[in-house]
C-alpha cells in the first residue's frame, strides 16, 4: 500500500494533537478534576424515609471533620431547599437525589454541574472563587414547567460565612 | 449504470427525507422565535416542546435515515456496476420505515410525545411513538442487509480486488448502523415499549441512558459518512482534479467504523450511574476518533489543492481562487469544511473530561451539533442532491445560480444561528428551555444573542424553502439531463491492495465486538448486579 510522505507527516501531527489533548486530560486528573462519578443507588420513591434525604436533613451541613456538604433534592420544578448560602474558596460537596424524573443542575459561570438521575445519588465537589448570587438552573428537560425550575445560591466570603455559622453550627 | 429500481428507490427515499427536512425547518424557525421571549403571544411550553421533539426526530432520524438509504442504493449499484440485490426487500424497508415515521409523527404532532428526540425516561410518551421509532430503525436494517450482501457478493466474484471506495464506505456505514442502532433498539424494545404499554410498571433510567449512549455518538458518524463519501468521491473530480489517496481514505472510513462505536460515554460525563474510569476510557476513544476526521480534512484539502493547481493556481494560496467556486459540489465542500473545523473544535471541548462541566447541557451543545450536523452534514447532503437529483429524475438541474445562492444562504444562516448559541452556552444558558424566565442578573446578558438567532433562523428557513423549490422545479424541468452516469473521483496513484484485514468484513466485526465488550460489558452488566431502584412513569 501507498502512504505519501506528506500524508505521513500530517498523520504524525494529528496523533501529536491527540496526544496533547489526552495529556491535558491526565494533567487535570492529576490535580483532581474529574466528572462526578459516584455510583450509588437510592430509592427515589422513598426519599422522605431515607435519613439523608429526609426533609429535615436537607441543606448545608458542616461535617465533624470540617468539610461542608450540601444535601439537596431535585423535583419538578425546583431544587430544595430553594435557597442556600455557602462560603467562597472552600470545597463544597453537593449530594443530590431526584424525587421524580431526570434533572440536571448547573450554576452558570461555574463548573458546578451534574445530572440528577432518579434511582442514583449524584455527588459533585467544587469550589466557588467568586462571592455573589448564583441561579441554580435545571438544564435537562423535565416536563412542561422545566423553564421555571431554578433555585438560588448565595456565595459569601469565607469569614462572613464563618461568622454567621459560629453560633448556629448548621444552617 | 444506475438501474431503474435503485433510481426509483433513491427518488422516493429522498422525497420523504427532504419533505421531513422542510417541515423541520419551519418548526426550527418557530422555536428560535418562541424561545427568545420577545413575542409574548407565542409563549407556550406545550407547543414549544412538541415542536422541539418533532424537529429533532425529523432531522436526526427521518431526514438522515431516508437520505442515507436512497444514497446507498445509488452508490451500491453504480460503483459495483451490478443491479440491486432484492429490490423487493428494499421497498419493504422503505415502507416499514415510512410507517414507523407516520406512527411516530401522529403522537409527536398531537403533543403526546413531547419527550424530545432523546426520549429519556421516566418521562413517558405515548406507546405509539416508541413503536414508530422502533419500526423506523427496523426498516433501515433492510437497507443495511442489502448493502452488506451486495458487498459480500462483489467480493466473492472479484477475489483479491480492492472494493470501490464509495461502496467500501457505504458498507462500513451499514455495519456501523447495525452495531450502533442495537443500543437504542434494546432500550426501546425491552424497556420503553413494555413500560409504555403498561406491561412493566417501572424501568431503570440509568440503564436506559447507558443504552441510548451506545447509539448516541456513533449515530453521528452514520449521518456523516455519506457526507464524507461526497468529499472523497465527488468533490475531487468536480473540482477538476484527483483524489489524493484512496488507501488512506479507506483507512479513514475503517477507523470511523471501528473506533466510533465504543465512545458514547462522553454524553454521560455528568451522569451518576457510570464510574469515572469508564468515562475516561470512552473519553480516550473519543479523541482517537478525531484522527480519521483529521485525515479526511487533509486528503480533501490536498485533493482540492491539486485541482486548483491543475486549474492554473500558483503560490501558497493561489490555488484557492482557481477552484471552480460556481460548482455547487465544490462550494458545498469548502463551506462544509469551514463548519467542520469550527464544529470539531467545539466537539473537543465537549469530549474533554475537564471542560465538559462548564458547557454540559448548555446552549453550547446545540450550537456545536448544529455546526456539525446542519452545517457540515446537511450542506453536503444538499451537494449530493444537486449532483444526483438530475441523474435520478433524468431532468437537468433547473438553475446552478439558485443552487449557489441556496448554499451560501445556508452557510450564513447557520453561522448567525450557531455563533450566539456558543456564547450563550458559555454564559450558562441551558439548552432545552422554551423561554428565558429566570429572574437573575446573570441571565440578562443572554438577551441580545436571541436576536441574532432569530435572524439566522429566518435566513435558514428561506434557504431551505429555496432548496425545496430547486428540487421541485428540476423534477418538473423539460430539459433532459445529458450525463446520467455517476462518475467517481480517480486517485492520483492507482489504488494498491490493502492488507487483507482492511478488506475483510469479518475482521471488522470481530474488532468491534471486542471493543464493545471492553467498553460496554461491565457498564451494562452492573445494572443487574447493583441493587438498583426503578422509576415509575411520569407525564409531562
Ligand atoms: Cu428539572
Amino acid at each position: 500500500m501507498h502512504i505519501d510522505p506528506l500524508e505521513k507527516k500530517w498523520l504524525y501531527i494529528a496523533l501529536g494533537m491527540v496526544a496533547l489533548f489526552l495529556g491535558s486530560i491526565f494533567i487535570s486528573l492529576a490535580v483532581g478534576i474529574k466528572p462526578p462519578s459516584n455510583v450509588e443507588t437510592i430509592d427515589s420513591a422513598r426519599l422522605h424515609l431515607s435519613k439523608e434525604f429526609a426533609e429535615d436533613n436537607l441543606g448545608v451541613h458542616i461535617q465533624p471533620d470540617g468539610r461542608i456538604t450540601v444535601i439537596m433534592v431535585a423535583g419538578r420544578y425546583g431544587f430544595f431547599p430553594r435557597h442556600i448560602t455557602i462560603p467562597a474558596d472552600t470545597p463544597i460537596t453537593f449530594r443530590w437525589a431526584s424525587v421524580d424524573v431526570l434533572h440536571g443542575v448547573h450554576m452558570p459561570m461555574t463548573n458546578m454541574s451534574t445530572m440528577v438521575v432518579p434511582g442514583y445519588v449524584a455527588e459533585v465537589t467544587t469550589t466557588f472563587p467568586k462571592p455573589g448570587d448564583y441561579p441554580m438552573l435545571c438544564n435537562e428537560y423535565c416536563g412542561l414547567g422545566h423553564d421555571y425550575m431554578w433555585s438560588k445560591v448565595t456565595v459569601v466570603a469565607r469569614q462572613t460565612w464563618e461568622k454567621q455559622h459560629s453560633k448556629g453550627g448548621e444552617s | 449504470m444506475i438501474d431503474t429500481q435503485s433510481r426509483n428507490l433513491a427518488l422516493w427515499n429522498w422525497v420523504v427525507a427532504f419533505a421531513a427536512f422542510l417541515v423541520a425547518c419551519f418548526l426550527g424557525f418557530y422555536q428560535v422565535v418562541e424561545r427568545s421571549g420577545l413575542f409574548d403571544f407565542l409563549e407556550s411550553p406545550p407547543a414549544y416542546f412538541a415542536s422541539v421533539s418533532t424537529h429533532g426526530v425529523l432531522m436526526a432520524y427521518v431526514l438522515t435515515t431516508f437520505f442515507i438509504m436512497g444514497f446507498g442504493y445509488l452508490t451500491a449499484t453504480s460503483s459495483l456496476k451490478r443491479p440491486l440485490w432484492q429490490p423487493g426487500l428494499a421497498w419493504s424497508g422503505f415502507f416499514i420505515t415510512l410507517i414507523g415515521t407516520v406512527l411516530a409523527a401522529i403522537p409527536l404532532l398531537a403533543g403526546k410525545a413531547s419527550v424530545l428526540y432523546t426520549f429519556y425516561p421516566p418521562i413517558q410518551a405515548s406507546a405509539l411513538f416508541y413503536i414508530g421509532a422502533a419500526l423506523l430503525v427496523v426498516g433501515s436494517w433492510f437497507w443495511c442487509a442489502i448493502m452488506v450482501v451486495m458487498a459480500a457478493q462483489w467480493r466473492r466474484e472479484n477475489p483479491g480486488k480492492g472494493m470501490p471506495l464509495a461502496m467500501y464506505a457505504t458498507v462500513a456505514n451499514a455495519l456501523l448502523w447495525l452495531w450502533t442502532s442495537a443500543g437504542v433498539a434494546m432500550e426501546v424494545v425491552f424497556q420503553l415499549i413494555p413500560w409504555a404499554l403498561g406491561w412493566n410498571d417501572t424501568l431503570d433510567p440509568g440503564l436506559a441512558r447507558t443504552l441510548f449512549a451506545w447509539t448516541l455518538h456513533p449515530i453521528v458518524y452514520f449521518w456523516l459518512i455519506p457526507a464524507y463519501i461526497a468529499l472523497y468521491c465527488f468533490v475531487p473530480k468536480e473540482a477538476g482534479g484527483y483524489l489524493f489517496s484512496e488507501e488512506m481514505a479507506k483507512f479513514a472510513f475503517l477507523g470511523l467504523l471501528v473506533f466510533s462505536l465504543p465512545i458514547g460515554f462522553h454524553h454521560l460525563y455528568m451522569d451518576p450511574e457510570q464510574g469515572a474510569g469508564w468515562k475516561l476510557w470512552h473519553g480516550i476513544g473519543t479523541f482517537l476518533v478525531t484522527v480519521p476526521t483529521l485525515v479526511t480534512g487533509f486528503t480533501v484539502l490536498a485533493s482540492l489543492e491539486i485541482a486548483g493547481r491543475l486549474g492554473g493556481g500558483r503560490g501558497l494560496f493561489g490555488w484557492i481562487g482557481t477552484l471552480p467556486w460556481r460548482n455547487p459540489v465544490v462550494l458545498a465542500a469548502i463551506l462544509a469544511l469551514l463548519m467542520l473545523i469550527l464544529g470539531g473544535f467545539g466537539g473537543i471541548v465537549n469530549a474533554s473530561y475537564a471542560l465538559n462541566a462548564m458547557i454540559h447541557n448548555t446552549a453550547w451543545v446545540p450550537g456545536h451539533f448544529h455546526l456539525i450536523f446542519a452545517g457540515t452534514t446537511v450542506i453536503l447532503y444538499f451537494a449530493i442532491a444537486y449532483h444526483l437529483w438530475p441523474k435520478i429524475t433524468g431532468k437537468k438541474l433547473v438553475s446552478n445560480t439558485l443552487a449557489l445562492i441556496q448554499l451560501w444562504t445556508w452557510f450564513v444562516g447557520m453561522t448567525l444561528l450557531s455563533t450566539p448559541w456558543h456564547v450563550l452556552g458559555l454564559l450558562g444558558q441551558p439548552r432545552r428551555i422554551s423561554g428565558v424566565t429566570y429572574n437573575s442578573l446573570l441571565t440578562l446578558a443572554w438577551q441580545p444573542y436571541e436576536l441574532f438567532m432569530i435572524m439566522g433562523g429566518a435566513v435558514l428557513l428561506g434557504s431551505a424553502v429555496l432548496f425545496g423549490v430547486i428540487l421541485w422545479k428540476t423534477w418538473r424541468n423539460t430539459e433532459i439531463e445529458t450525463v446520467p452516469e455517476i462518475a467517481y473521483a480517480e486517485p492520483i496513484h492507482p489504488p494498491e491492495s490493502l492488507p487483507a484485514w482492511a478488506e475483510s468484513l469479518k475482521t471488522w466485526n470481530l474488532a468491534i465486538l471486542g471493543l464493545m465488550l471492553l467498553s460496554f460489558g461491565w457498564p451494562i452488566a452492573q445494572f443487574f448486579f447493583l441493587k438498583t431502584f426503578e422509576s415509575l412513569p411520569w407525564g409531562y
